[in-house]
């Protein structure tokens, strides 16, 4: 049991860890890497301790507030918070961390900078778990960013590859375009609650009186001050997300080592923004919208989720690098849980949320085994006849397959899409996501069959897969594991024991038997196995030839996959759009700076010196004229008179004696006494 | 005429003598002693008034004392004077001396 | 010591200093060195000192000394030091040494280079502490000089051109300060800022003023804000920026972005926003769009430039402008939401130290390339930087992420807090400025991926050495400070917090 006053521990021990890394020597490649692990191992049990002590009471919101700072007369706030939701969240990012940890001190066992890469994975744990813990959005916020920045580093960590370097930048960029409307979405929040606590006893703002005031303030065109929060906090999980049509980011990230994709980009820090959405689900759903309908944040979350459901599977479909292939799995499944958000059933999403995890970062790491033992070759194309060399990867491959594309009743990714779709289906807005939904239900078995086929079966045609080995012990401990968790994280949220779901939401969820969904079960399983089967006709059945041979599916439909392998020219779309916006009004910006205040300054010299210059002509040639002549006439006046000096000195004194006697002679005559 | 009138009257020709000398004649040392001519006309004339006048006393006297030790300091600068002239011009003529001309 | 001395010396012993190494005759370089460095170092000994006697339940000056000075003008030898002004001198005490350390690192003609910039940080920290305007003028105007000798003696090519520019324009708008101020006295017979404020709080001024003929007051407003603008930049008076920051020693880049356009920032608040409340609230609205204005276009402005230093000018641009920005809303808001006031002023001045820092800090790394490569500021001719210098890249990249506002780090509590309060004063304004968030993030990562990310190219193909022990010394305790102040916003916010109480309650006064 662990008190929320504690909570920080369980964020503090990787930050000291990713701390001591950064200032350790380079050389000490060891001493990074087993404080990493100590940590995470640290960080682990405190979050089980934690786990336990907010399952012991689920519905209590448990806290610890401080001050962070005064701005002005008023403190700005932080806060930890212990329930569910964050304590369970934090146990399946410690745990997913162990095993990727572990699975990295093999897969980059030759790395000359492994000790940097364990620093800014501890550092992205920190992040990650201060988000989860946080009762706060502005720490929320500050836990975003850094995990944003863990994310830039570690997309970019071979960053001597101009694509990795160029990779980073886009994924750090994208999401901070999300992240604008997040921090205008906390500036609006603050300004009218005057908190960012989540909860704080009542003053929080998702709590009761705040909650009441938004949805009660409306804007001027029908909106309330909920919604517009709701959407603004929504664009930042869109960035994070990798959600349509901020989605563009995430396959780029697959420039990083294949452990952080497993971790950063498929298990948990994509999955922040789900968390988000369902941390301020009360908030988003403070709007009770018409007529009982929710209609205004959530019903734009469902729309995007299921948009980017059906998107990321149909551009799944055309890849041929195996980690672009499962980044669009993943771009997909968070569609769903956006969508499961959106139609209101933010435990069903947090549900997929964690089996996601586990089977997505089982898929992860034994496409980074595979990459591993084919010496770096990831193109699906010169894979193949794997299955007999790496026989283990190849079954755990398998398992995390099953969940993810939903094989009935074993699987986990079964019980949590059905959980999802179910959602879906009782929706009263709209059919059309449930559709989306069920249509990514055949996409996922096709393109996981078409993936599984293109690298296991047939004969190996590249150099790389003819050489292969079976992964080290470290890479094939954590598959074992992770594929354990893939089959079992789903009974923990059954229509027949939904206990995960009445832990969410701290109150009973009543069991339903197996009648009311299975239709959608059978559905759903009918639609897998369609998947497959047309899979497995177009691949497995007949495996390729070499390397050059075209795609089966390019063969029959040439247009519509050649607009799948052109990702529906979205990325150009935006270097058209955006960027050219962004370089013209740089441009503009350039433009004004150079002539129009250069030019005015430059205009203003030419004032002044034209001034100058008439100054000049009018001191010279008018004033200076009439100077000189006085002065001349001075001078000649000067000389004339100086004539009368002689020098002579007897000259002299006879004036001075005519003078005296005519002052004598003025004396006597005048009477002068 | 009083005694009086008369010894002015000498001091008053000594004294125009001596001016005339000194704006007239071209000589250096002339003109000095042109000088002397009229300081010993002065000194006549206090003689006079001390002893013809209506006064007491013995300023007059005592005036006299010192116009003739000034007059002797006089004499020797003036001669010092026109030994540096001589030396300086080969001259001793006034005429000579115009420096000063403007 | 007591206080009134205490800011005597503040100003006086970098003074000191100068006088000493310019008449001092022919002294080893070394002592040279440690001469200019105790002299420059004294403003971070005097700033503990008075930090010490702080008292934050004082919001106004906590020190004070004033004594007639020349009687026939009443003109006072008027020293004083609230928080506002404690928090300047503190950032002077930071960036003088560290920017003089670097300027003296490689210069030629030492003693002169040290006595000039000694003058300079003397004049810097005479601004921060006078109240009356005489002296502060003085110091005002005397910055120029050492300021001037320094671009055009030690700067790049063209720091001829740029020092002329420079002086050419701050004298322009010190000229439109010196008549402004003449106007005011003539109206009101005293040139002291507090008895100025205290006459426009009591509402005599503007009839005073208005004596000298109606335009008086309008134009006595105009000639302050174009005087102030000027220094700190505002948009759009920043034209002589760029090419003073570019071609300016590195050391003097960093002291004239850290510190003296910090100046005009901390006139905008001690001197135009007291004295001239009334028109400031009347044209809030067109100085809101310029400091907008310098928001956005300093940002794209950045966005081209192919030039380091370039760059990082039009960035400080954009850094500053936000101050302003925070500035105006809320002296355009008249009575408001007393927590958005607050928040916008108290962030506003965070937001000025820790533009300080981390612009002095990435100036000095743009000096680090350039040595390093011999003397190019191009962005082109560089790549791979981190591979070669992977400690250098760190701090570097310390300081790159606190200039783009990384929370945790120093940059996001003030931007954090100015948004908060512009948002809630004027929440388009807020809206259209985040853009530049934005614009930051990309030419700062540009810049960051083409110098430092790729393989080693350009000048980074040679030997290129990790950061030395003096470079570690100038680089280490900004970026120590930035993550402690990123960490602990208190520190900060203790000093300023009082004032931003105490106006936002005037201001909410009936």
């Amino acid at each position: 049991m662990l008190h929320a006053s504690h909570l920080w521990l369980i964020p503090a021990l990787p930050l000291l860890a990713a701390a001591v890394g950064a200032a350790a020597p380079r050389t000490a490649r060891r001493l990074p890497v087993a404080l990493a692990l100590g940590a995470i191992i640290g960080s682990f049990l405190l979050s089980l301790a934690a786990l336990a002590g907010a399952l012991a009471a689920p519905a209590a919101k448990l806290t610890a507030n401080f001050t962070w700072f005064w701005a002005g007369s008023t403190a700005v706030r932080l806060g930890w918070l212990l329930d569910p939701l964050g304590a369970l969240m934090s146990v399946l990012v410690c745990g997913v961390s162990v095993l990727v940890f572990i699975f990295s001190t093999a897969y980059l066992r030759d790395d000359p900078r492994l000790g940097r890469f364990f620093t800014c994975l501890s550092l992205f744990v920190a992040a990650m778990l201060g988000l989860l813990v946080a009762n706060s959005l502005l720490l929320l916020l500050v836990c975003w960013e850094l995990v944003g920045l863990a994310s830039y580093l570690l997309i970019g960590f071979w960053f001597e590859r101009p694509a990795a370097a160029a990779a980073a930048k886009k994924a750090f960029i994208t999401t901070r375009l999300g992240d604008l409307g997040f921090l205008l979405g906390l500036l609006w929040l603050f300004h009218a609650t005057g908190s960012s606590l989540f909860y704080d006893g009542g003053a929080g703002v998702l709590e009761g009186g705040a909650l009441e005031r938004l949805a009660a303030t409306t804007l001027p065109g029908g909106w309330t001050a909920a919604t517009g929060i709701g959407l603004l906090l929504f664009a930042g999980a869109v960035g994070k997300s990798g959600q349509f049509p901020l989605h563009v980011w995430l396959p780029d990230a697959m420039e990083g080592p294949t452990p952080v994709s497993a971790l950063i980009h498929a298990a948990t820090m994509v999955a922040a923004g789900v968390f988000l959405v369902a941390r301020v689900f009360p908030l988003m759903a403070a709007d009770q919208g018409l007529g009982g309908v929710p209609v205004h944040a959530l019903t734009a979350v469902a729309v995007i989720g299921s948009v980017t459901a059906l998107l990321g599977a149909l551009l799944a479909v055309a890849q041929t690098d195996i980690k672009r292939v499962l980044a669009y799995s993943t771009v997909s499944q968070l569609g769903y849980m956006m969508l499961a958000v959106g139609v209101g059933a933010w435990e069903a999403a947090v549900f997929h949320l964690i089996t996601h995890a586990c089977f997505k970062a089982l898929l992860f790491l034994g496409s980074g085994s595979v990459i591993h033992a084919a010496h770096h070759e990831q193109d699906a194309r010169r894979l193949g006849g794997l299955a007999t060399r790496m026989r283990f990867t190849y079954v755990t491959f398998l398992l995390g397959t099953g969940a993810l594309i939903g094989l009935p009743l074993v699987f986990s990714g079964f019980w949590s899409k059905e959980a999802v779709l179910h959602a879906a289906e009782l929706w009263p807005v709209s059919h059309l996501p449930f559709l989306a939904g069920l249509a990514g239900v055949v996409l996922t078995a096709f393109y996981m069959t078409r993936l599984v086929s293109e690298t296991f079966l047939g004969r190996a045609r590249g150099d790389g897969a003819a050489h292969a080995h079976e992964s080290p012990r470290a890479m094939t401990l954590s598959l074992a594991v992770l594929a354990v968790a893939s089959v079992a994280a789903g009974w923990i949220g059954t229509p027949a024991w939904p206990w995960l779901q009445s832990q969410l939401t701290g109150a009973p969820v009543a069991a339903h038997g197996l009648g009311e969904g299975l239709g959608l079960m059978i559905l759903s399983t009918v639609l897998v196995g369609a998947g497959i089967a047309a899979g497995g006709w177009m691949y497995a059945h007949s495996p390729r030839a070499d390397d050059r041979a075209p795609d089966p599916l390019a063969r029959r439909f040439p247009g519509v996959f050649a607009a799948l392998v052109a990702r529906l020219w979205i990325d150009e779309f935006y270097a058209a759009t955006v960027g050219r916006l962004l370089r013209g009004a740089a441009a503009l910006a350039a433009w004004l700076e150079r002539w129009v205040w250069g030019g005015l300054v430059s205009l203003t010299g030419r004032v002044a010196e034209t001034t100058g210059e008439v100054n000049r002509a009018i001191d010279e040639d008018g004033l200076n004229t009439g100077f000189d002549r006085a002065s001349d006439g001075l001078r000649d006046a000067a000389q004339r008179y100086s004539r009368a000096q002689t020098g002579e000195v007897q000259g002299y004194l006879r004036a001075v004696v005519v003078g005296l006697a005519v002052l004598a002679l003025l004396l006597v005559w005048g009477g002068i006494r | 005429m009083s005694p009086l009138h008369l010894c002015l009257a000498l001091s008053a020709a000594l004294f125009c003598t001596g001016l005339v000398a000194v704006l007239i004649r071209g000589n250096a040392i002339l003109v000095l002693l042109g000088v002397e001519l009229m300081l010993n006309a002065a000194n006549l004339n206090f003689l006079a008034f001390w002893r013809f006048g209506p006064g007491g006393g013995e300023a007059g006297l005592v005036f006299v004392l010192f116009s003739i030790a000034v007059a002797a300091a006089e004499a020797a600068v003036g001669m010092a004077l026109v030994i540096a002239v001589h030396r300086h011009l080969r001259s001793i003529r006034i005429a000579d001396a115009n420096r000063l001309k403007g | 010591m007591t206080a009134a001395s205490l800011l005597t010396a503040l100003v006086a012993v970098p003074w000191l200093g100068a006088l000493l190494l310019a008449t001092g005759g022919a002294l080893p370089a070394r002592a040279v060195r440690a001469l200019a460095a105790l002299a420059s170092l004294s403003t971070l000994v005097f700033g503990a000192l008075l930090l010490a006697r702080f008292d934050p339940a004082v919001p106004g000056l906590f020190v004070e000394t004033r004594v007639p000075w020349i009687r026939s003008l009443g003109i006072d030898y008027h020293l004083g030091l609230d928080g506002m002004g404690l928090l300047f001198v503190l950032l002077t005490g930071v960036l003088g040494p560290l920017a003089l350390a670097t300027t003296l690192r490689r210069a030629a003609k030492v003693r002169a280079a040290a006595a000039w910039f000694l003058l300079l940080q003397g004049s810097a920290l005479g601004v921060f502490v006078a109240l009356d305007f005489f002296p502060w003028f003085i110091c005002w105007e005397l910055s120029l000089v050492p300021a001037f000798f320094l671009i055009r003696g030690w700067g790049g090519a063209n720091g001829g051109a740029a020092a002329y520019r420079f002086v050419v324009f701050t004298l322009a708008g010190s000229a439109g300060l010196l008549l402004a101020f003449a106007a005011l006295y003539a109206a009101t017979g005293t040139m002291n800022f507090a008895d100025l404020a205290q006459l426009r709080a009591t509402g005599e001024l503007a009839g005073k003023l208005g004596g000298l003929g109606t335009l008086a007051p309008a134009l006595a407003f105009l000639g302050v804000l174009v005087g102030l603008g000027v220094k700190a930049p505002l948009f759009p008076f920043h034209s002589w920026m760029p090419a003073t920051y570019a071609e300016a020693p590195v050391g003097v880049s960093m002291f004239l972005t850290g510190v003296m356009s910090k100046m005009g920032v901390y006139g905008f608040f001690r001197i135009l926003w007291p004295i001239f409340p009334a028109e400031l609230r009347a044209h809030a609205a067109p100085l809101l769009v310029l400091a907008l204005a310098g928001v956005l276009l300093g940002a794209l402005a950045a966005l081209r430039s192919g030039s380091l230093r370039r760059m990082l000018a039009y960035s400080s641009l954009n850094h500053v402008s936000y101050c302003l920005l925070a500035l105006f809303a809320v002296a355009g808001a008249g009575r408001a939401d007393g927590v958005a006031v607050e928040s916008a002023l108290a962030g506003a001045l965070i937001q000025a130290f820790n533009h300080g820092l981390s612009a002095a800090a990435l100036f000095f790394v743009a000096g680090v390339l350039e040595h390093r490569s011999g003397g190019t500021s191009d962005l082109d001719r560089f790549g791979g930087v981190r591979a070669a210098a992977p400690r250098f890249a760190l701090l570097a990249g310390v300081a790159l992420f606190s200039s783009l506002g990384l929370p945790g780090l120093n940059g996001f509590v003030g931007e954090f807090l100015i948004f908060r309060g512009v948002f809630a004063l004027q929440p388009l304004v807020a809206a259209l400025a985040t853009v530049a968030l934005l614009v930051t993030a990309i030419f700062l990562l540009g810049f960051w991926q083409r110098v430092f990310h790729g393989p080693r190219s350009g000048a980074v193909t040679g030997t290129f050495a990790d950061l030395d022990a003096a470079e570690w010394r100038v680089l280490g305790p900004l970026v120590f400070l930035m993550i402690l102040l990123g960490v602990a916003p208190q520190l900060l916010a203790g000093l300023v917090n009082p004032l931003a109480t105490a106006w936002a309650a005037t201001l909410t006064l009936p």
